[in-house]
């Protein structure tokens, strides 16, 4: 055995028992993950159902029962009747109730009558949270929509409209948020080991004074950074692997492209968040201070800056500028194309390239920063 | 410079060579220099002691030699290779041990050893060999498959000694390696050195703070604020001394105290310290009038005595002896209360026992102390001083047993019993961000002094403790001794009734020690009660009354007297607080609790066990 | 009378202690600005610059209508036209569009001769809400454009048709930045509070000055107010700058009471600064402390309602979010900013708050000194 060989060994073993064996570590590598998981996975969730809705029918002809039937059937709505606006109203300003639909007693009359007249259903929105405010009125549209269409296809008069949209949603059907966002999640968990945990590890090693005696050895300045490197990208691999296997056998989430991209480009972003955690802990020898570093710079700007739950390209151009350096935006567009589009190379491919700089930027500014001596 | 008779080194092949070397620091923009000028050599077979007091340079000096730092001018070649440049090839031929060993404390002593040889790159084919060498050797072979943060203090430091010499160095760089350690493994380690520099004639170069360690070295180099003051070997320093060292013996017991605060820091007495229950006096000149114009009228015997290493320490090193002289008369008249010799028991603990989890740190406790007494919890690291000293503070509950501090158990007790207390934590504990005025004034109005007392007190503090000059600087900021005045003057602000010290003296260069335990003097003869837990076993002679631990289980209570009458022998005559812990921690005394405990025992009859 | 001083003098230390430390200092003004702006920003459901791509096989005046009405909107980017069907998938896989509308060759031909017409829509749905959003506003765009050709006389309706009359209370153009940005601040300053205080008794821990505390004659009351009194103070101002900075900076409307808002903030910073003491007397280091504030507030800020609602999580964890302090905090911010809430309304959100914090503080003074260590 060469003396490289015994000594990437030695540092290696040292590093897996003391994984296995410090439950902060792997309280940060398995049980957060799980917990953002199943966060995530039940408690997050842009989709909505049961919405309470007061419907209000002053009209009690058949077109409008008929049209209300189909809320109270729909299973996004929980449809409360009521007779008039003013109790409705005041669902609403207590929060009982966040929308009120109103058909008003010539609906019925209007809609089989003459042909001048529109027959108007009247939606009324709590807009406080307007993401959930669109949401419902696109549910309501819809039902409406099927609704009329389908009494056109019976031959009973009604409009739709000269010009309709015929709408496909690709990759994602039925619009499900969880598809969405459990893939970014892997983003957050792999940022979590690769930066938060690295740079933790490394700290405490000077904190604990291990790092001094290691010093004073043989150890070339590769081997170390080697020695760091591995065990933690295996352990963040095995975080996403765990993700992948939780979101797709639990979550039901699909997955179409290749899990060997996915091997291949994980292992991109792990690097990059690998040298990132690093550099950080290069820089600073203090657990306090890497743990917060490596949140503000490297855990929230992967929530808030990579597109993971907020689309970037809504935002102000500064933002978007901003969100270029954070390599966890690259990842999650990859592993949203990965789950839910496939292996697509026009997509993949410039995105990994950036990883790949990524990577090697910051791992070679890690390679520089570490230091044989106290004082580097 | 000077140098003091032969030059060792120059007739060994040499194996470090300094010259000239230079380290400076930036501190907060201020360039400091930790080496100034430093030149040496250190030879093969043989220890050569690094020796100072705080700041003195030694961790720095071993780091550049370790090829950690990079001197800032200057040279030093070790094996003949440069040490920046050549570090690597350096680290891969010589043992390094840093002050705080970067043992794994997750990883078994096996894994721990693993480690170290597959980094030093020992062949396979050797290791079976030279791991049933180090383990013998260390004693450690029945621990192989415990974690290292499970093994004792003494253990530890013995482990990391394994995994320094796990490729048989050329050169072994020892960093204050028995800091903390009890007696016995201080003993061990010393031996399992000797045995190397015999048998493999490596060369050692270590650091030490226990000035009786430099005696066992072949060649002594002494650092004062990063200048090399003098070297040469420990003999040649004692012999400079000759006719300046005197035991001082009281006729009457009860004086011993007095008569060390009588001589202690004042004109032309170098040092003045108590040990196997005599003052020991260093004299700055041959003639003994001062000394006895100082003794005058007391009922004292005069002997002279062999000097040792450390007198000559104490002659070399250049200091302010003002504030030894202020901390021997320890307040003057600001503690109001005079000394009544009652018998009143102020601090009484009965089968005091702690456990955590399946580890029993503290076992069946008993002793008690009356007031006006100073009291030492001793042992070394890990024997369940500061779990007991925690408990009795009240600031952790004790698994089973009665504690009573002026009556009452003061984790139960209302806050307001805690005011009589003075406090005095392991390690510095005070705001560092906080000046020294800010962290008086915080713990003065803490313990109730109104604006106009305060005042009073912290002027008080001021001056008994030189901190006047000091008073708008960060706490952190402070040097070393200072820090330990900072926190004596908050302790003693409200002229507490009792006293608790936790370790005050851990890190503390042998001077600010001296200082250190003279002002508790003169708070104990002013009536104060001090309990006191200390590591150093020759501080216990100044403690009235004391209790040796060892692995949570008491070993001996008694007087210095009685617990070094103890290891008293046909060889030994005048036995050290040392030798008596190493008797008793081998067993070779009958558990001395027996004899000793008077007091503790006194009450007992009243209940059986809790 | 000496309890009063004592109490003092903690808490001026407390606050020298924050305020002179560089590294404290800031945590408590900078950094937080920072992030309320950034995140201001950046936290938005809006969608914008939807880049579309447009395969238009009818090249007519009605189709370009059509597109000029999209590009006139302001929701929309056109990236480009496209030459044949192929072209429309390879465009949404490789995300140069998210959307892609194809106007077939009938389609002039077939409006004027009075029959309904397709157009079809494609949108990329890797971001399903995007997608939603987008294909809303192209339907609300084609309704217009189908009442201006029945203006137009170009197409007369056979038959009465459904007409959606909409509006929205409170928030009528529905811009989600006042949704997040109103409680945005609640949880900027919850972080700031949390670090403050969950480090500071574990600080003190690992400094050995906790001890010094225990051992002086305090209560464990009067420690917990010390310790609470700089995270309240420096929690509710970084707030109030944030309820400033939403209105004046990201002109949120400010329809509730001053009073309500105070009120309202202080009961939510108290009850924070009970679970952060709790965290910190839990702990022994401050990496512990660091740690147990961030296992508490990723769940707490997940489950509060901030950025999705609580109304789409299970039954289940909806009532286990029933002790999570931060969704009471937004329901009231979110009421006092745009629903006009004062005092009374908001009631109901606080009491449960004060609630947590009754069980929080008081177990955390007692674990000041009874957390064996």
């Amino acid at each position: 055995m060469n003396l490289f060989a015994m000594r990437l060994r030695g540092i290696l073993k040292k590093e897996v028992l003391q994984i296995l064996r410090d439950p902060s570590s792997i309280a940060l590598a398995l049980v957060m993950p799980l917990v953002l998981l199943f966060l995530f996975g039940y408690g997050v969730n842009l989709d909505a159902e049961n919405i309470p809705v007061a419907v209000i029918t002053e009209d009690d002809g058949g077109a409008a029962r008929d049209l209300v039937g189909r809320f109270e059937l729909s299973r996004q709505f929980q449809v409360y009747r009521v007779t008039d606006i003013r109790e409705a109203e005041s669902l609403m300003q207590q929060r009982n109730v966040e929308a009120i639909v109103r058909l008003r007693n010539d609906f019925s009359a209007r809609l089989t009558g003459s042909t001048e007249q529109q027959a108007p259903v009247q939606l009324i929105i709590n807009g406080i949270d307007a993401n959930r405010a669109r949401l419902i009125e696109g549910y309501v549209k819809r039902i409406t929509g099927t609704w009329a269409a389908q009494r056109q296809a019976r031959g009973e008069a009604v409009s739709t409209g000269p010009v309709s949209i015929a709408h496909r949603i690709w990759f994602n059907e039925g619009a499900e948020s969880r598809n969405f966002l459990v893939p970014g999640l892997i983003t957050l968990i792999m940022t979590l080991i690769g930066i938060l945990l690295t740079a933790l590890v490394i700290a405490r090693e000077w904190e604990r004074g291990t790092m001094e005696a290691m010093l004073v050895t043989p150890l070339r300045r590769f081997d170390i950074l080697l020695g760091k490197i591995l065990p933690y990208y295996v352990l963040g691999m095995l975080g996403m692997g765990l993700s992948v296997a939780v979101g797709v056998l639990l979550f039901e989430v699909p997955f179409r492209g290749s899990l060997t991209a996915l091997a291949v480009l994980g292992s991109l972003f792990m690097l990059a968040s690998l040298g990132f955690g690093l550099l950080v802990s290069a820089a600073v020898r203090v657990q306090f201070v890497a743990a917060q570093i490596s949140i503000v710079a490297g855990f929230l700007p992967a929530f808030f800056l990579s597109g993971l739950i907020f689309d970037l390209e809504s935002t102000p151009k500064v933002i978007q500028i901003i969100s270029h350096a954070v390599p966890a935006r690259y990842f999650v567009n990859i592993s949203h194309t990965l789950f839910m589009a496939g292996d697509i190379w026009s997509v993949l491919l410039p995105n990994g390239l950036v990883l790949a700089g990524m990577a090697i930027v910051f791992l070679g500014l890690a390679f520089r920063k570490i230091t044989k001596r106290l004082d580097g | 410079m000077r140098r003091i008779g032969k030059n060792h080194a120059s007739d060994e092949p040499v194996i470090l060579c300094a010259e000239e070397v230079s380290r400076e620091f930036d501190d907060h923009g201020i360039r400091v220099a930790a080496l100034n000028r430093v030149s040496f050599t250190v030879a093969r077979a043989g220890v050569t002691g690094l020796v100072g007091a705080d700041g003195a340079g030694k961790t720095t000096f071993i780091r550049i030699a370790a090829g950690l730092l990079v001197p800032t001018s200057g040279k030093m070649s070790l094996l003949g290779l440069d040490s920046a440049a050549g570090s690597l090839e350096i680290q891969s031929r010589v043992g390094y041990m840093p002050q705080k060993f970067g043992l794994y404390q997750d990883l078994t002593v096996r894994e721990n050893m693993n480690l170290y040889a597959d980094l030093q790159g020992v062949p396979m084919a050797q290791r079976s060999r030279r791991y049933e060498q180090l383990l013998t050797m260390t004693d450690l072979a029945a621990y192989t498959k415990r974690r290292a943060g499970a093994l004792s203090g003494g253990m530890k430091q013995k482990l990391g000694l394994a995994c320094a010499l796990i490729k048989s160095p050329e050169l072994l760089l020892l960093d204050e390696p028995t800091v903390g350690v009890d007696p016995v493994s201080r003993r061990e380690l010393w031996k399992i050195v000797y045995k190397l520099v015999e048998e493999d004639g490596i060369g050692v170069l270590v650091s030490t703070a226990y000035l009786d360690e430099a005696e066992r070295c072949s060649h002594v180099v002494v650092l004062h604020q990063g200048r090399l003051l003098a070297e040469g070997v420990p003999e040649d320093f004692s012999s400079k001394m000759k006719n300046r060292v005197s035991l001082v013996t009281a006729e009457k017991s009860g004086q011993l105290r007095r008569i060390y605060t009588r001589v202690a820091g004042e004109e032309g007495i170098v040092d003045a310290t108590i040990r196997s229950g005599r003052v020991r006096v260093v004299r700055e000149q041959e003639s003994a009038g001062r000394l006895k114009q100082l003794l005058n009228g007391a009922k004292v015997k005069i002997e002279t005595a062999e000097p040792g290493f450390e007198d000559a320490f104490m002659a070399l090193i250049p200091r302010e002896r003002d504030h030894l002289k202020a901390a021997g008369e320890a307040g003057g008249g600001s503690f109001s209360r005079k000394a009544e010799g009652d018998d009143v028991v102020v601090v009484h603990t009965r089968d005091l026992s702690r456990r955590f989890g399946d580890f029993e740190a503290v076992k069946k406790l008993n002793f008690s102390v009356k007031r006006g007494e100073i009291f030492g919890l001793l042992g070394p690291n890990g024997a369940g001083k500061s779990t007991t000293f925690r408990m009795l503070c009240g600031l952790l509950p004790a698994s089973s047993g009665d504690i009573q501090v002026a009556g009452v158990n003061l984790l139960k007790s209302r806050a307001k019993a805690r005011a009589r207390l003075g406090y005095m934590a392991q390690q510095f504990s005070l705001y560092g961000q906080l000046s020294v005025k800010e962290n008086l004034s915080f713990f003065g109005r803490v313990y109730g002094l109104d604006n106009k007392n305060l005042k009073k007190r912290i002027d008080w503090a001021y001056s008994e403790f030189g901190l006047g000059r000091l008073r708008n600087k960060a706490a952190v900021d402070l040097p070393g001794g200072y820090k330990q005045r900072l926190a004596m003057a908050a302790a003693l602000l409200h002229e507490p009734d009792i006293l608790f010290l936790d370790e005050p003296t851990s890190g503390v260069d042998p001077f600010a020690r001296r200082e250190f335990w003279l002002r508790i003097n003169g708070f104990a003869e002013q009536g104060v009660t001090v309990v006191v837990t200390t590591h150093f076993m020759e501080e216990a002679e100044y403690c009235d009354r004391m209790l040796i631990m060892s692995q949570g289980e008491t070993l001996a209570v008694g007087t210095p007297e009685e617990i070094r009458n103890l290891a008293v022998s046909a060889e030994n005559q005048h036995p050290t607080m040392d030798d008596a812990f190493i008797a008793l921690a081998e067993g070779n005394v009958r558990n001395a609790s027996d004899q000793a405990d008077s007091t503790g025992r006194q009450d007992r009859d009243s209940g059986g066990e809790p | 009378m000496r309890v009063l001083r004592r109490i003092l003098a903690l808490v001026v230390k407390e606050f020298v202690t924050v305020l002179k430390d560089p590294k404290s200092r800031v945590v408590i003004i900078g950094p937080p600005l920072i992030q309320f702006f950034v995140f201001g920003y950046a936290a938005t459901y809006d969608v914008k610059n939807v880049r579309y791509a447009v395969f238009d096989e009818s090249r007519s005046v009605l189709s370009r209508q059509l597109i000029g009405d999209i590009q006139g909107s302001g929701k929309f980017e056109l990236t480009g036209y496209l030459d044949n069907h192929g072209e429309m998938a390879a465009c949404i896989d490789s995300e140069k569009a998210r959307l892609v509308i194809h106007i077939g060759p009938e389609f002039e031909k077939r409006l004027y001769a009075s029959r309904p017409v397709d157009i079809q829509v494609i949108a990329d749905g890797r971001n399903p809400n995007v997608a939603l959003i987008a294909l809303g506003y192209l339907g609300t765009i084609v309704e217009t454009f189908n009442s201006r050709l029945d203006g137009q006389g170009i197409m007369r309706e056979t038959a009465p048709g459904l007409q959606l009359v909409e509006r929205s209370w409170f928030n009528e153009n529905l811009q989600s930045r006042w949704f997040i940005v109103s409680a945005l601040g609640g949880i900027i300053s919850m972080v700031v509070v949390m670090i403050l205080t969950s480090l500071s008794v574990a600080r003190e821990r690992e400094f050995g000055t906790f001890d010094q505390l225990l051992v002086a004659p305090f209560t464990p009351g009067e420690i917990l107010i010390g310790k609470s009194l700089p995270g309240i103070v420096f929690g509710l101002m970084d707030a109030l700058i944030f309820a400033a900075g939403a209105v004046y900076w990201f002109s949120v409307p400010f329809r509730g009471t001053v009073a309500a808002l105070v009120v309202a903030l202080l009961c939510f910073i108290i009850t924070i600064v009970g679970v952060g003491l709790l965290v910190s007397s839990l702990s022994m280091t401050m990496q512990q402390g660091l740690l147990g504030s961030f296992l508490f507030m990723m769940p707490a800020v997940t489950l509060s309602g901030f950025a999705t609602p609580i109304e789409n999580m299970p039954l289940w964890l909806q009532q286990a979010d029933l002790v999570n302090p931060v969704r009471y905090i937004i329901i009231a911010l979110r009421s006092i900013f745009l629903e006009g809430a004062d005092l009374a309304m908001v009631w109901p959100h606080l009491r449960p708050l004060l609630l947590i914090a009754s069980v929080t503080l008081p177990l955390s003074a007692w674990m000041f000194r009874h957390r064996a260590q």
